[in-house]
């Protein structure tokens, strides 16, 4: 069996040119090929600047130590065709003057090297596969007449248009209501399975990733402080900062802060 | 102001200007006296002559005073007509832009208007009618040049009036006016300042334009004055005119760089988490 | 019963967008009693955020009436409303955005003292010690500028500025959805704190349902504009009956503990 699809040893990153204060310190995963891997963590503490790294879209004047190895090889995949990336706004990912048809073609030309045909029917089939409402007419339309589920749904098609072994989702569904958010959700599982990508999903909600992952990396303040299968680390956490994620979360089971009924009012 | 030393376009642009300036401050001392004085034969070519080191015009008047004084009156002509076009365009456009409905209607055709004639035209047209002097000439140029200013403004009003900290000041029940002035008005002025370079730019090109049409002041020295004397002896003595040219190619330079620079320092660099 | 604090009947707003009108607000009608919580939850697009800015009047509703404190608040024009407004105020949901970026804490709590003649010049400064440790804050971040503190921090500020000229009612847009989970339940318990102490009422938007259900009284389901589904927090949430109710639910995000 061949080795994890992607393997970090010992990344550090800074977005500093004199590398102080690192975003990221001395990180070591695997991502094994299929597989869901979420990354959990709050503001500062990493995650989405290890999804850029693998992805290698830091900025030129980041320090970066350490190594990503794709396939056992130094990181030289290319972006969007063994990649695929979707960020939390996808009006900032999309061309705002080109069609979304249009934008999703040109991915599949530049990386499949399809003709312009070829790259339009699959322009279509992706948008069905995503589930975007009535396909043949959006293929046309510009990202702002569309909401923001469907954007997303858009940015997820242009990603996955070349056939990414990876795909990175950061937080991508942070700026999206509860409904939509669960859409989305099913919709990325669904695909990653059909298409055996792995998953790398940063987020900054551990329930998300508990429905979503195999396994879940929890990152503070750059560090990567648990990893496991989702089940071991919700379920038995343990570093002390992850138990304070999971004690945190306020769901429908949390038991409610108020004093209960009787409270003065009919 | 530390990250703009930092930017070779800023260091080049305010290098030129603070020559430019001190050009325009020392005038005086370098230079005592009328530069419209003659002093020396007519025509006298650069370099020939040490106390005379750019040479004579044709009426023998010393062309580095000349040039050092026509300094003053670019540098005078441009800076005063932007920061006139800059204020009033500032204050036309928030005023429309936050007072809406009629007000906004009103001023935006007003500034349609203006902004439908060309700006040197409307200035020639300006200065033949009222007479030239150099307030006249300022004034002609900051008469088309407010457009610009009131636009972006307005605009800049337009989206920031939606913000939440704008609506935030409404809820603790700030007056109206206060948060025009102190909350608005001071997010609104960075762009229409980032305009500044150009007016100044064109500016000092327009006075150019008219100097050498013989509509500037005709008690100042000026470069566009320079180079319309210098036509008719052009082939024989081209640097009379090509001396000014430069120098006026030099400071537009100058001043877009320095723009340029200005903008590239202080654009906000977000991080990320 | 004792008059609600707030009464609202028939609330109703139409924007034009494109060539189509969208109704944000459709007769909208609930009220909020003193010191209790209503929550407005629904999907992006129901009108939630739209509902609670028609009440504080920065958009003005093309139809209905708003008891605020027995008085008729749509009626309420200019330096009269700027007055009341003391009495009902809000936090936002992204504090950089809903401050003055250029403004340091200091100036942030003096405004709302100095427009409403709280407290002369000299007394300020004490007065804004003591709303910063309100809140949980040391007093010596008065002189901070905003982007100098962090999100949690800034927030707090935020709500001290909203009690600064002690209202009856706050309202909260998605006060909490911003921030880190660690630092969401602190804000929810020190708003909780001060809705015993102060009886402040609080009108809760937000599209947390988890959030929704521990911190609310009452829950106002919102569908495009409409009310569909409201009562007590705890017993909509856990038994949904409109179809919006169920999806809601059906979709947030479960925590799988075996846990007591």
């Amino acid at each position: 069996m061949t080795g994890p699809l992607v393997s970090i040893r010992n990344l550090s990153v800074s977005y500093r040119r004199d590398a102080t204060s690192p975003s990221l310190r001395n990180i070591d995963l695997d991502i094994i090929a299929g597989e869901r891997l979420a990354i959990i963590g709050e503001s500062g503490s990493g995650k989405s600047t290890l999804a850029l790294a693998i992805a290698g879209l830091l900025p030129s004047t980041a320090t970066v130590d350490g190594a990503i190895l794709w396939s056992g090889q130094p990181l030289l995949p290319r972006g969007g065709r063994d990649i695929g990336f979707v960020f939390q706004d996808a009006s900032a990912s999309l061309d705002p003057v080109m069609t979304v048809g249009r934008q999703i073609a040109e991915v599949a030309r530049t990386h499949l090297g399809l003709g312009w045909a070829q790259a339009q029917h699959r322009a279509l089939e992706l948008l069905r596969r995503v589930r975007l409402p009535d396909p043949d007419t959006a293929l046309g339309a510009y990202p702002h007449q569309l909401s923001g589920g469907q954007r997303q749904r858009v940015a997820i098609a242009a990603a996955i248009a070349a056939g990414p072994r990876l795909l990175i989702a950061d937080e991508a569904t942070s700026a999206l209501d509860t409904i939509v958010q669960a859409e989305i959700v099913a919709l990325i599982r669904q695909l990653v399975v059909e298409d055996g990508m792995a998953l790398l999903f940063v987020s900054h909600d551990i329930a998300l990733a508990a429905e979503l992952a195999d396994r879940i990396a929890v990152f503070r303040s750059g560090e990567m402080v648990e990893l496991g299968t989702a089940d071991a680390v919700i379920q038995a956490p343990g570093h002390a900062y992850t138990r304070k994620l999971l004690d945190a979360h306020i769901g429908l089971d949390a038991a409610p802060m108020i004093a209960q009924a009787g409270h003065g009012h009919v | 102001m530390r990250r703009l030393t930092r930017v070779p376009e800023a260091l080049v642009g305010f290098g030129i200007l603070s020559a430019l300036a001190v050009m325009a401050l020392a005038a005086s001392m370098l230079f005592p006296g009328d530069p419209l004085a003659i002093k020396g034969a007519p025509l006298l070519p650069p370099f020939q002559d040490w106390s005379l080191p750019l040479g004579t015009d044709r009426l023998g008047r010393d062309v580095l005073a000349e040039l050092f004084h026509g300094a003053r009156t670019s540098l005078a002509v441009g800076i005063a007509a932007a920061a006139a076009a800059i204020a009033v365009g500032a204050v036309i456009g928030t005023l429309a832009g936050f007072a809406g409905g009629i007000v906004d209607e009103v001023l935006m055709r007003i500034t349609d208007a203006f902004q439908t004639v060309p700006s040197f035209l409307l200035a020639l047209a300006f200065v033949s009618v009222v007479g030239p002097s150099l307030t006249v000439v300022v004034i002609a140029i900051a008469l088309s040049a407010w457009t610009g200013p009131a636009r972006v403004a307005r605009a800049e009003v337009l989206s920031i009036r939606e913000r939440d900290f704008v609506a935030g000041a409404r809820v603790i029940g700030m007056h109206p006016l206060e948060i025009a002035l102190r909350e608005v008005l001071p997010n609104a002025v960075p762009p229409v300042l980032a305009l500044s370079s150009v007016i100044v730019a064109s500016a000092i090109l327009i006075e150019a334009a008219l100097s050498f049409l013989g509509l500037g002041d005709p008690n100042r020295i000026t470069w566009g004055g320079m180079i319309a004397e210098g036509r008719t002896v052009l082939r024989s003595a081209p640097f009379l005119s090509i001396v000014p040219g430069v120098a006026l190619v030099l400071t537009v330079l100058g001043v877009y760089l320095a723009g340029e620079g200005v903008v590239e320092g202080t654009a906000v660099r977000k991080g990320l988490s | 019963m004792s008059e609600p604090l707030l009464a609202v009947s028939g609330l109703t707003k139409r924007f034009r967008r494109g060539g189509t009108t969208v109704t944000a607000a459709d007769d909208i009608s609930l009220f909020i009693a003193p010191g209790e919580t209503l929550a407005l939850a629904g999907p992006s697009g129901s009108g939630k955020s739209t509902i609670a800015r028609l009440i504080l009047r920065l958009i003005e509703p093309d139809a209905g009436r708003v008891d605020f404190e027995g008085g008729d608040f749509l009626a309420l024009r200019g330096a009269t409303l700027r007055t009341r407004r003391a009495r009902l105020q809000m936090v936002f949901q992204d504090p950089l955005a809903a401050l003055n970026p250029r403004a340091t804490v200091a100036r942030v709590l003096d405004d709302p003292m100095r427009i409403h003649g709280l407290a002369s010049r000299g007394e300020r400064p004490d007065r804004i010690a003591a709303l910063l440790e309100r809140v949980g804050l040391s007093p010596g971040l008065a002189g901070r500028h905003l982007h100098e503190i962090s999100g949690g921090q800034r927030q707090r500020v935020a709500i001290a500025r909203a009690i600064a000229t002690k209202p009856s009612l706050i309202v909260l847009d998605e006060a909490v959805s911003a921030l880190d989970v660690s630092v969401r339940g602190q804000i929810l318990e020190l708003l909780l704190d001060l809705q015993r102490t102060e009886r402040i009422a609080y009108l809760f938007v937000s599209h947390d349902l988890g959030v929704v259900r521990a911190f609310a009284h009452r829950v106002i389901l919102l569908e495009d504009g409409r009310i569909a589904e409201q009562g007590d927090a705890r017993a909509v949430i856990d038994n949904p009956q409109s179809t919006i109710g169920k999806a809601l639910v059906a979709a947030v995000p479960r925590l799988p503990r075996t846990q007591d």
